[in-house]
């Protein structure tokens, strides 16, 4: 991957002031001094080669009228990848990560009750056999802020 | 939320298509018009229903490849200045509150992003100087098994397609 000092300053861009307008690559060329086509262009490699993810809105759940949580689960080695599978099945759940430690797998929730999400939780326990599954809701955000400076 | 927001949510939430006219595309998809779409868009930058509209960046393909999630036992009367301090680095992403249980003293976590593992070592330990929270953990990240957007209303009947 090579990006030259433009894309480093697109990547800027696009991330904080996207333009909210008809043809905003048109806008993005003009704060960089290239044509809405280049931008358009440079835009496009930069999400083939996987670093923009995708463009668009994150939205804060809780105002949508859903819950979120963090669960934590203590998983034997032997178990996990079937335990990852299982987890992984529910659309609601949108991040599971392995870590080192012997709370070893960790995944969040997102759903629209908090039923749902006990649910979620109590199938999860059942299908896979692991009992020592908490879910973490978080009592307070202090912080969400998930731009990268380049 | 009205029927329309609902279709302007589903338009937007699996991203905008990377073209000349992506709030057109939108649109389109939500049986509404481009302005309309822009509209509610700003609308809602402004009233926090949408925290940030824009790019979001795969970090382990643009170079940050060690994530660490920190997690800190923090007595009550010191969390916030404990989360201020910890918010004000700009490696930090994350910092929430959650319940303490057995066996796991630690009620705030911080996402950390760094080049190298030392990084996020680094940081932390910065955070821990700064604020005297020593009782701290990181855990990193051994495997990535799932990392997708949230998906809203998926059950909820919209007028998709311009109906």
């Amino acid at each position: 991957m090579s990006m030259d000092s433009i894309d480093r300053r697109l990547l800027n861009i696009i991330q904080e002031d996207f333009p909210l307008s008809r043809k905003p690559f048109d806008a993005i060329g003009e704060m960089l001094g290239i044509t809405g086509e280049e931008a358009l262009k440079r835009t496009q490699s930069l999400a083939e080669t996987g670093i923009i993810r995708r463009i668009g809105a994150i939205f804060d759940s809780k105002r949508l009228g859903y819950v979120s949580t963090l669960a934590a689960a203590k998983v034997p080695e032997d178990k996990i990848r079937k335990t990852v599978e299982v987890i992984n099945s529910y659309p609601e759940v949108t991040h599971n990560y392995e870590r080192d430690f012997e709370y070893n797998l960790w995944f969040t929730i997102i759903c629209e009750s908090s039923e749902r999400m006990e649910n979620i939780i109590e199938e999860i326990k059942a299908k896979t056999g692991i009992s020592d599954m908490r879910s973490l809701p978080a009592e307070r955000t202090f912080k969400i802020k998930v731009e990268f400076e380049f | 939320m009205t029927e329309e927001q609902i279709a302007i949510i589903k338009a937007l939430q699996e991203g905008i298509a990377i073209c000349e006219e992506p709030f057109d595309e939108a649109a389109k998809k939500a049986g509404v018009s481009a302005e309309r779409v822009i509209e509610q868009i700003r609308m809602w930058c402004e009233d926090g229903v949408i925290r940030r509209f824009g790019a979001i960046i795969r970090h382990r393909r643009a170079g940050f490849v060690a994530n660490a999630m920190a997690v800190w036992d923090v007595p009550d009367d010191c969390i916030e200045t404990f989360a201020d301090a910890a918010a004000s680095h700009q490696e930090v992403s994350h910092c929430y509150q959650r319940p303490r249980f057995e066996g796991f003293p630690y009620n705030i976590y911080t996402m950390i992003h760094g080049r190298k593992k030392e990084d996020c070592e680094h940081i932390a330990n910065e955070i821990s100087e700064k604020t005297g929270i020593t009782n701290f953990r990181l855990l990193y990240t051994a495997a990535e098994h799932k990392k997708t957007s949230p998906l809203y209303f998926l059950h909820t009947q919209s007028m998709e397609g311009g109906e």
